[in-house]
């Protein structure tokens, strides 16, 4: 990525929110509420799948999407910077 | 040793620690009483966060409602971990880059307006002694069995183990200390989980535990269904609240955790911006690792309750039994007099009731742990309440000394002054909170679960609108709060004590809870907000600045 202007930095920011926030709702309201029967057909080791999603696969999911925005972030704040 | 003194010893060296690191970090400035000099690390803001946000609910009462709910439970589990997402991507880094003290100053500054922030300290005020309430409780629950005292005088003296730090410390004595507390909690709800793991399922992960095989060669969660649909409870991974119902609440949960502003004020705590995020994400992780270890405790307390009683001579129980019956959390109704305890998902030939709180809490001796680990699961749970109790003290006292008392009524106040006014507010909310826990509402978790329907309600879409949407302004802002709150009160007090002809759940609207209720009101309180802003006139040239400039990061510190 090359330096960019306070519009892009924001536009930027607006495309990962709706990417990851996007994520979030697929696993937790997706996998674990509308789409539970259908995926508690599928067994997955001891659980069943819809019920794994809920009680423990979307909890895994929201951190690790913290944790990817945080570095998405802090490349573009770095590129931000160096453009000014 | 004997358990009694185990407890006493362990409870009280944690104390001990609590109240030293109170003493050590004393606040001295309105500052550091607020937002703790704003030199707090990334990691250990992490800890505090987790141990603020985790309660006494999380603690005790959140694996037994699982225990008791099953997959219907995973609407805790998921509402009060995926707002965290919420916080760090929508809220926390700007409100850290507009840099005040509290969820009312930002509310007030961004909406211009002293009615707009004379609101918002309502909205907190009611959000937080709802929810301080549980905690109170809480407290109560665990000396009361714990410490062999009545449950109003353990809410009594978790009443003045509060007050001392929070008072004396402020922000920066309660984060230290929280940080000790989040240890001390975690700790104590790791090792009997790891213990009853190893024992039912020889492995040590309680994650993947439950979802193993037992000693006798079937999968933990195969075996529980069976024995729910034996004795006529509906099948654990399925359970049987509607769709819907799930949806909205887990939502109401998941936007009510973004909104609460005890856990949004600790983002102001941290140094930079960058640190704000990475202090979410942290936090995240402290708190996933005690939610995801609930479910599988949940699942093996489930199993072990029924195995050992369930078809059993009641005089065979156990001395857990006996001892849980004397707090009557446990009670046994001998209805065909054969001695033999029936528990059964028919209410007609059921014999036992069972308290949800003490699942985790009995867990360890129903699974005969050794004493000390029962000791430490008091020291944890009491870790929990007294954090959580202390963040949202904080977060009444600066509604009070700073947003009400320095901002509106009196702005010529001394520092000095302010300090005194946010201890003295501090103290009477104690002794509020103190009358609730003794004369509670509902039990524990449900009453903290309204208290994030009021702030979906009301904080979050005035807050992630005023970050997000330029055009929104004062009139918008203030009559969607004003509305949220008023509609999510109305429906828990209609269904919940009864006020306006009450009406049980064949009235609920669309049939949704009044946990779910908050998702319903929020969506109301955006629909008004943004259709009075767009009637009214736009926010000044310099309020469009201000917000962008909380959008862009450029703070190279502070």
């Amino acid at each position: 990525m090359k330096s960019i202007k306070s519009k892009d930095y924001w536009r930027n920011n607006l495309k990962y929110l709706i990417i990851l926030l996007s994520i979030w709702f697929t696993v937790s309201f997706g996998f674990g509420v509308i789409l539970v029967d259908q995926l508690n057909t599928i067994q997955f080791f001891g659980f069943k799948l819809g019920f794994w999603f809920a009680q423990q696969g979307s909890i895994y999911v929201f951190v690790i999407l913290i944790f990817v925005y945080i570095y998405l972030m802090n490349r573009l704040d770095k590129n931000f910077r160096s453009s000014k | 040793m004997s358990l009694q003194f185990s407890i006493w010893l362990i409870v009280g060296l944690t104390f001990a620690l609590y109240i030293g690191i109170a003493i050590w970090s004393r606040a001295s400035s309105t500052n550091e009483f607020y937002v703790a000099g704003k030199g707090v690390h990334p990691i250990a803001n992490g800890m505090a966060t987790a141990a603020d946000w985790m309660s006494a609910a999380s603690f005790i009462s959140m694996a037994g409602i699982i225990s008791f709910l099953g997959y219907d439970g995973s609407v805790y589990l998921m509402g009060w971990t995926g707002g965290y997402v919420l916080l760090a991507l929508l809220l926390a880094p700007y409100l850290r880059k507009f840099g005040k003290f509290t969820v009312p100053a930002f509310i007030g500054d961004r909406y211009y307006s002293n009615t707009a922030r004379t609101v918002a300290v309502f909205c907190a005020l009611i959000v937080s002694f709802t929810y301080i309430a549980g905690q109170m409780r809480g407290v109560g629950v665990v000396f009361s069995r714990y410490l062999e005292v009545d449950i109003n005088s353990g809410v009594f003296i978790g009443m003045g183990i509060v007050l001392f730090y929070a008072i004396l410390g402020g922000m920066k004595g309660i984060t230290y200390t929280q940080v000790a507390q989040y240890c001390v909690l975690i700790f104590a709800f790791m090792v009997p989980a790891i213990f009853i793991s190893i024992e039912m399922t020889n492995n040590p992960i309680p994650q993947l535990g439950f979802g193993s095989v037992g000693s006798d060669g079937v999968y933990l969660l195969d075996k529980l269904n069976g024995l729910h649909q034996e004795l006529g409870f509906s099948q654990y991974t399925s359970g049987s609240k509607s769709k819907l119902d799930i949806f909205f609440i887990t939502a109401a949960l998941m936007i009510g955790t973004a909104g609460l502003p005890h856990v949004i004020v600790r983002f102001f705590t941290v140094k930079k911006v960058s640190d704000a995020r990475k202090s979410a994400g942290w936090a995240l992780l402290f708190i996933a690792i005690l939610y995801t270890t609930a479910p599988a405790i949940a699942v093996f307390a489930r199993t072990n309750l029924i195995e050992t009683v369930s078809e059993k001579n009641y005089n065979d129980m156990p001395s857990w039994f006996k001892k849980w019956e004397d707090t009557g959390l446990l009670e046994f109704n001998d209805k065909n007099n054969d001695q033999i305890i029936q528990y059964n998902g028919n209410e007609t030939i059921n014999e036992l009731t069972i308290d949800r709180d003490i699942m985790v809490l009995a867990n360890p001796e129903i699974a005969q742990l050794p004493n000390w680990v029962i000791a430490l699961l008091a020291a944890g749970a009491l870790a929990a309440a007294l954090s959580t109790a202390a963040g949202l003290l904080l977060v009444i006292s600066s509604s009070v000394s700073h947003d009400l008392i320095k901002r509106i009524v009196k702005p010529d106040i001394s520092e000095k002054g302010e300090l005194i006014v946010a201890r003295f507010s501090a103290f009477f909310a104690v002794l509020l909170a103190g009358y609730f826990g003794i004369n509670p509402p509902d039990f524990v978790a449900a009453t903290v679960a309204l208290a994030f329907g009021l702030a979906a309600a009301s904080f979050f879409p005035a807050i992630v609108l005023g970050i997000f949407y330029k055009r929104m302004n004062k009139e918008g802002a203030i009559s969607g709060m004003v509305i949220g709150i008023l509609l999510m009160l109305f429906y828990m007090t209609k269904f919940k004590f009864g006020w306006f002809g009450g009406g049980d759940s064949s009235d609920w609207w669309f049939g949704i809870s009044p946990e779910g209720f908050g998702t319903v009101a929020m969506i109301v309180n955006f629909i008004v907000s943004i259709t009075i802003s767009n009637l009214t006139k736009e926010p000044p040239k310099e309020i469009i600045d201000l917000v962008e400039n909380i959008r862009l990061p450029n703070d190279t510190d502070d």
